[in-house]
C-alpha cells in the first residue's frame, strides 16, 4: 500500500474506491454536521447490521479519488463551519489506499475535520502516518466477550482491542460506539468489562455512544434475500439505554 | 433618590439618553445607535411568566377555542373600522400591563370596507354575520373602494390571467399590506413632535410646482397629519396622553403598541408587520432597570403582554382567503438580532425576551419572530435561537450578512422575507406569477391546459411529439415576456387604486416623507418549472395531447437531475429562471410611482392552491398536486439531504430576488444530534454554514413525523403545535387536511 502523509504535495496517482452512498448532512456521525462517505465492502456479518447492502464491495459504485473529492467540494465552506467529513461504511479499512488518500486530500485541499468510523479489525493495513489525516476515530466495539463477539460478527475481537490501544498510544481522539441489542449485548457484566477497558485507554476517549438497536435495517435483509435473525428482537427502552450508559459514566467517561 | 429619578424622567422623557441629532429631527436609528446596550451573554437572566401573565393568557384560552370551532368569534359589523371607530377594549382591564384591542372586545373582528366591500360581505356571510345596511349603502352608493377601482381599469387579458391563476394572489380585493410603519417613532417622540414634523414637510412643498405628484403627496401628508391626531385620540380612550414621548419602559412598549394598533384598526393588509422594536425598547427597559424601578420579571411581563396582544390581532377574511394562506395569518413579523454597521451586535437582552415569550406563553405562529442571522452574532444568542427553534419550530432565520449591505442595519422584514428600511421604504406587494403554468402556456400557445381558454393571445403551440429543449426555451422566453408585461400592468392598476381608495394613513405617517418604493413581484412554481426544463433537456419528454390538440400530459423516458441536490445541471436552470424573469420584469416600461422592481421566490402555503390550478407538468408532477413552497425543491426529489437542498437554494442570487428567497426545511430531532446540547450546537453551526454560503432564508421545523400524524387525528391535543411553512408559522391544527398532508409529505430529512 501507499502512504499519503500530510504535506505530500505531489499529485496522487489515480486511486479508485467503492462507495455505497454519500450523505450531505448527518448530525449523528461525528461532531457537528457531517458529509458522510459510506464505503462498500465489509468482512463482518453482524447479526444486527442495518446496512447489509454495504457488505459486498462490488455492489457499490466505483469512483476515482477526484470524483469522490468533487462530491465534498461544494460543501467544503459549510462543513468547515458546521462539522466535517466522516468516512463510514461498510468497513473503510477494506480500502486503505483509497480512504487514506481521500482523508489526506480532504485535509490538504479543504482543511476539514475528518472522522473514521470503523470496527478496527483491519488496522494492521494502515500505518501510523496514515492516521495523521484522521482527527477522530469512531471505533465500534461490538462486544467485550471474544466468544460472543465472534458469534455476533463472525470475526475475532482482539484486533479491535489492539487498535484501540494503538490509538491511545498515538494520542488519537476516540469515540467508542456500542450497539445495545437486547439479548445480544445487554448483559451487565459484558458492558461493565467494556467500560473498564475503555476507561483504561485514558483521556483519548472523548465520548462513548450507546446506540440503541433498531429494526430499520430489517427490510434491507429481506430485499437482499438474507436471513435476518433479529426480527423478534425488541428495541431497548430508554431505561435499558440509561442502564448501559451508567456503566460508562461510573468510570468517569462522557457517554451519550 | 428613586423619587428624584422618577420626577426627572417625567419632566424630561429623554433623561439619561445620549444626546444627538435624533433629538432635532426624526432619527430612530440614530437614537438606537447612541443608546443601546449590546448583549453578549446567554439566556440565563430570563424570567418566567408571572402568575398574572399566565392567568391573562389562560383567560383567552377559552375564547380561542371557541373561535377555532366557529371560524370567527364575533364581528363589529355595525361600523367601518378606523383608528377611532371603536371604544377601548380589554381582555381583563385590571390585569393588563399593556392595553389596547382592535375593537371593544378581544377576538371581535373589525370590518374595513375601503379595501373592498365585497370581501367584507362574503367574509361576514361565510361566518353567519350581517353587514349593517348603512355601511353597505355608504360603500355602494357614496364611497368607492379599492376593489372596484382596480376592476374599473383592468384589461380583459389581466382578467383572464387572474382567472386562470397564471397570475395569482393579487391584492386587488383586500389591503395590500407589507408596509411597516416606524411605530417606535411614537414612543420616542410622541405625536406632537411627529405632527409638527409632518406640517413642516407639508409646507416645504408650498412653493413647489403643483404637478399631480406633488398634489398627491400634499393630500397624503394632510391625511397623515390627521391620522396622528386620531392616534392620540385613540390612546386617550385608554387613558394615555401620547402627545409627549414615552417616559419609561412601560410607556415605551405601550406607545409603540398603540401606534401599531392604529395601523391594524385602519388596514386589513395581507401582512401587517411590526418592524424591529426589541432592541429599541431595550433602551427604555435598561434605563429603568438601571434606575432600580423595574425588575427583570416586570420587564418580561411587558413583553409577554404585548406579545399576547399581537397574538390576537384578527382580520375578517373569507374562507377562500384563509385556504390560500393557510389558517388566519396576519404576519405580525418582528425582526430580531442582526449586526450593526459598526460591527457591534444589535442583539440586546430584549431580543432574548421576545424569543422567551415562546416559552412563557407557549409556541404560536404570531408574532412572526424572525431572527436576522449573522455568522458574527454572539454565541449565546445563536445557541438560544437554535434552542428555541428546536423546541418550538416557531421562528425563522434570515441572512443579515446578505441584507445589511443592501438595507443598512435598521431594516425589518415585512411579511415573510421582504426586507425594508424601517420608516424609509415601503413596497407595493405583488403576489406572484406562476412560472410552471407559464411553461405549459409556452407549450400550448397560450391556451390554458385546464379550461381550454386562450389566455395569452398571439402564440403558436409546440407541435412535436417529443419536447425539444431549444424549441421549448424559445417559446417559454416569449411567454415570460407576455407574463411579465401583463403582470406589471396589473400591479400598476392595483397600487394606483390602493393609494387612491385605501391609503395607509397612519403607517405612512410613520415614514419619512420621501421614501423608496419597491414593486415586489414574485414567482411561484420555480422547482416545477426548473425540473420540467431539466426533464426536457436531460431525458426524453413525450407529449400526450387531448382531442383538441392540447398538451395535457407528459411521459418521461429516462432520468433527469432534479433541482435541490446541489447538481448544477438542474440548479443552473432554477438560477436562470430567477434571473431571466427578473430581467423581464425590469424591462417593463412603467412602474407606478417610479417603484423599483424586485422579486421574491416565496409562496407561503399557497403552493397547494397554485398546484391545484395547474395541470400535469413535464417533470412528472400530476395535475393538481401541490407545488413545493417558495424556493424549495419539489417534495421528495431532494434526495441528498438537508445540506444539499440548502446548497441548491443558496445558488439563487439574492440580487435577482431582493424581495426574498424562502426555504423551508424539516428535520427529525434525532438527525440533529444525540443530545439536546448537540442539537443546539449543530443547528447553530448549520445556520452559520448556510449563511456563509449566501443562503437567504430558512424555516426550521424540528419534529417527528409521528407527532404530526397524531395531531391530524387529535387536533384537540395540539392547540399550539406550530410549524413553519415558507416564511411563516402556522397552527398545524388550523390547516386543511390537504395542507396537513402536504406538510407531512414534504421531505422529512431523516438525515440533515
Amino acid at each position: 500500500m501507499t502512504d499519503h502523509p500530510i504535506g505530500d504535495t505531489s499529485v496522487p496517482a489515480p486511486v479508485f474506491g467503492y462507495l455505497h452512498s454519500t450523505e450531505s448532512g448527518a448530525g449523528v456521525d461525528g461532531p457537528g454536521m457531517r458529509f458522510v462517505f459510506f464505503t462498500s465492502g465489509c468482512q463482518f456479518r453482524c447479526l444486527y447490521c442495518h446496512n447489509p447492502d454495504t457488505w459486498n464491495r462490488n455492489h457499490g459504485r466505483k469512483v476515482t479519488l477526484d470524483e469522490a473529492l468533487a462530491e465534498v467540494a461544494p460543501y467544503a465552506k459549510f462543513l468547515k463551519i458546521a462539522g466535517g467529513v466522516t468516512v463510514s461504511g461498510g468497513e473503510p479499512l477494506m480500502q486503505p489506499e483509497f480512504v487514506g488518500a481521500l482523508l489526506s486530500q480532504l485535509k490538504q485541499r479543504h482543511n476539514l475535520h475528518t472522522a473514521l468510523d470503523t470496527q478496527g479489525f483491519l488496522h494492521q493495513n494502515i500505518s501510523d502516518e496514515w492516521l495523521d489525516a484522521v482527527d477522530l476515530v469512531m471505533l465500534d466495539i461490538k462486544h467485550s466477550s471474544p466468544e460472543r463477539y465472534l458469534a455476533l460478527t463472525g470475526q475475532a475481537l482482539q484486533p479491535t482491542l489492539d487498535f484501540a490501544r494503538r490509538l491511545a498510544r498515538l494520542g488519537k481522539k476516540i469515540w467508542i460506539r456500542y450497539v445495545l441489542v437486547p439479548g445480544l449485548s445487554d448483559d451487565d457484566s459484558d458492558i461493565e468489562r467494556l467500560a473498564e477497558f475503555v476507561a483504561s485507554l485514558g483521556p483519548v476517549v472523548e465520548r462513548v455512544e450507546i446506540l440503541p438497536f433498531h429494526q430499520m435495517g430489517a427490510d434491507k435483509w429481506k430485499q437482499l434475500g438474507l436471513d435476518y435473525t433479529l426480527s423478534q428482537t425488541p428495541v431497548p427502552d430508554a431505561g435499558q439505554v440509561e442502564r448501559a450508559q451508567q456503566f460508562f459514566a461510573a468510570k468517569g467517561l462522557l457517554v451519550t | 433618590m428613586e423619587a428624584l429619578t422618577r420626577s426627572a424622567v417625567a419632566a424630561d422623557p429623554w433623561h439619561g439618553f445620549a444626546t444627538g441629532d435624533w433629538q432635532a429631527s426624526v432619527d430612530v436609528r440614530g437614537f438606537i445607535q447612541l443608546n443601546y446596550t449590546p448583549y453578549l451573554g446567554d439566556a440565563s437572566f430570563l424570567a418566567s411568566a408571572t402568575e398574572r401573565t399566565k392567568r391573562l393568557w389562560d383567560s383567552l384560552g377559552e375564547l380561542l377555542l371557541e373561535e377555532r370551532a366557529r371560524g370567527v368569534l364575533d364581528v363589529a359589523s355595525d361600523r367601518a373600522s378606523s383608528i377611532t371607530a371603536h371604544d377601548a377594549g380589554y381582555i381583563d382591564q385590571h390585569n393588563e400591563v399593556i392595553v389596547g384591542l382592535q375593537t371593544d372586545a378581544p377576538l371581535k373582528r373589525a370590518i374595513m370596507p375601503n379595501g373592498g366591500l365585497r370581501m367584507v360581505e362574503s367574509g361576514l356571510a361565510a361566518y353567519g354575520f350581517k353587514l349593517d345596511p348603512m355601511v353597505k349603502e355608504i360603500w355602494s352608493k357614496y364611497r368607492k373602494d379599492h376593489n372596484q377601482g382596480v376592476f374599473d381599469v383592468y384589461t380583459p387579458e389581466i382578467l383572464a390571467a387572474r382567472k386562470s391563476a397564471v397570475i395569482t394572489g393579487l391584492p386587488d380585493a383586500y389591503g395590500r399590506g407589507r408596509i411597516i410603519g416606524d411605530y417606535r417613532r411614537v414612543a420616542l417622540y410622541g405625536t406632537d413632535f411627529l405632527r409638527s414634523d409632518r406640517q413642516k414637510q407639508f409646507h416645504a412643498l408650498d412653493s413647489a410646482v403643483f404637478t399631480e405628484e406633488i398634489l398627491r403627496l400634499r393630500e397624503e401628508l394632510s391625511e397623515q397629519f390627521r391620522a396622528l391626531d386620531e392616534l392620540r385620540e385613540m390612546a386617550a380612550k385608554y387613558g394615555f396622553d401620547i402627545s409627549r414621548p414615552a417616559a419609561n419602559a412601560r410607556e415605551a412598549v405601550q406607545w409603540t403598541y398603540f401606534a401599531y394598533l392604529a395601523a391594524v384598526k385602519e388596514q386589513n393588509g395581507a401582512a401587517m408587520s411590526l418592524g424591529r422594536i426589541s432592541t429599541f425598547l431595550d433602551i427604555y427597559i435598561q434605563r429603568d432597570l438601571d434606575a432600580g424601578i423595574l425588575s427583570e420579571a416586570e420587564a418580561q411581563e411587558m413583553i409577554d403582554d404585548v406579545v399576547i396582544k399581537l397574538r390576537i390581532v384578527r382580520f375578517l377574511r373569507t374562507p377562500e382567503y384563509d385556504q390560500l394562506f393557510s389558517g388566519d395569518p396576519t404576519w405580525v413579523t418582528e425582526s430580531i438580532g442582526g449586526m450593526g454597521e459598526d460591527g457591534r451586535t444589535l442583539v440586546s437582552k430584549s431580543s432574548f425576551r421576545f424569543l422567551n415569550t415562546l416559552y412563557n406563553l407557549g409556541p404560536a405562529p404570531e408574532p412572526n419572530l424572525t431572527v436576522l442571522w449573522s455568522t458574527e452574532l454572539p454565541r449565546g444568542f445563536k445557541d438560544f435561537c437554535a434552542k428555541v427553534s428546536i423546541d418550538t419550530s416557531a421562528i425563522q432565520f434570515e441572512n443579515d450578512d446578505l441584507m445589511r449591505p443592501h438595507w443598512g442595519d435598521d431594516y425589518g422584514i415585512a411579511c415573510c422575507v421582504s426586507a425594508m428600511r424601517i420608516g424609509k421604504q415601503m413596497q407595493f406587494f405583488g403576489a406572484r406569477a406562476n412560472l410552471a403554468k407559464a411553461l405549459l402556456y409556452a407549450i400550448n400557445g397560450g391556451v390554458d391546459e385546464k379550461s381550454g381558454v386562450q389566455v395569452a393571445k398571439g402564440f403558436d403551440p409546440i407541435k412535436g411529439e417529443i419536447l425539444d429543449y431549444d424549441e421549448v426555451m424559445a417559446h417559454f422566453d416569449k411567454m415570460m415576456d407576455w407574463l411579465a408585461a401583463t403582470y406589471v400592468k396589473a400591479l400598476n392598476c392595483i397600487h394606483f387604486m390602493h393609494d387612491k381608495y385605501a391609503y395607509e394613513r397612519i403607517e405612512m405617517a410613520l415614514h419619512d416623507r420621501d421614501i423608496l418604493r419597491t414593486m415586489a413581484c414574485g414567482i411561484a412554481g420555480l422547482s416545477v418549472a426548473a425540473d420540467s426544463l431539466s426533464a426536457i433537456k436531460f431525458a426524453k419528454v413525450h407529449v400526450i395531447r387531448n382531442e383538441a390538440g392540447l398538451a395535457v400530459d407528459f411521459k418521461i423516458d429516462g432520468e433527469y437531475p432534479a433541482y435541490g441536490n446541489n447538481d448544477d445541471r438542474a440548479d443552473s436552470i432554477a438560477v436562470w429562471l430567477t434571473t431571466t424573469f427578473m430581467d423581464k420584469i425590469k424591462a417593463q416600461p412603467a412602474f407606478y410611482r417610479n417603484a423599483t422592481p424586485t422579486q421574491s421566490v416565496l409562496t407561503i402555503t399557497s403552493n397547494v392552491v397554485y398546484g391545484k390550478k395547474t395541470g400535469n407538468t413535464p417533470d412528472g408532477r400530476r395535475a393538481g398536486a401541490p407545488f413545493a413552497p417558495g424556493a424549495n425543491p419539489m417534495n421528495g426529489r431532494d434526495v441528498k439531504g438537508f445540506v444539499a437542498a440548502g446548497a441548491s437554494v443558496a445558488k439563487l442570487p439574492y440580487e435577482s430576488a431582493l424581495d426574498g428567497i424562502s426555504w423551508t426545511a424539516s428535520a427529525t430531532p434525532d438527525s440533529l444530534g444525540h443530545t439536546a446540547e448537540e442539537r443546539i450546537t449543530n443547528l447553530a453551526n448549520c445556520l452559520d454554514g448556510f449563511a456563509a454560503a449566501n443562503g437567504f432564508h430558512v424555516n426550521v421545523n424540528v419534529f417527528k413525523r409521528e407527532t404530526l400524524l397524531d395531531a391530524m387525528d387529535h387536533p384537540e391535543l395540539y392547540p399550539q403545535l406550530t410549524i413553519r411553512v415558507s416564511g411563516y408559522a402556522v397552527n398545524f391544527v388550523k390547516l386543511t387536511r390537504e395542507q396537513q398532508l402536504d406538510v407531512i409529505n414534504r421531505t422529512f430529512h431523516a438525515t440533515m
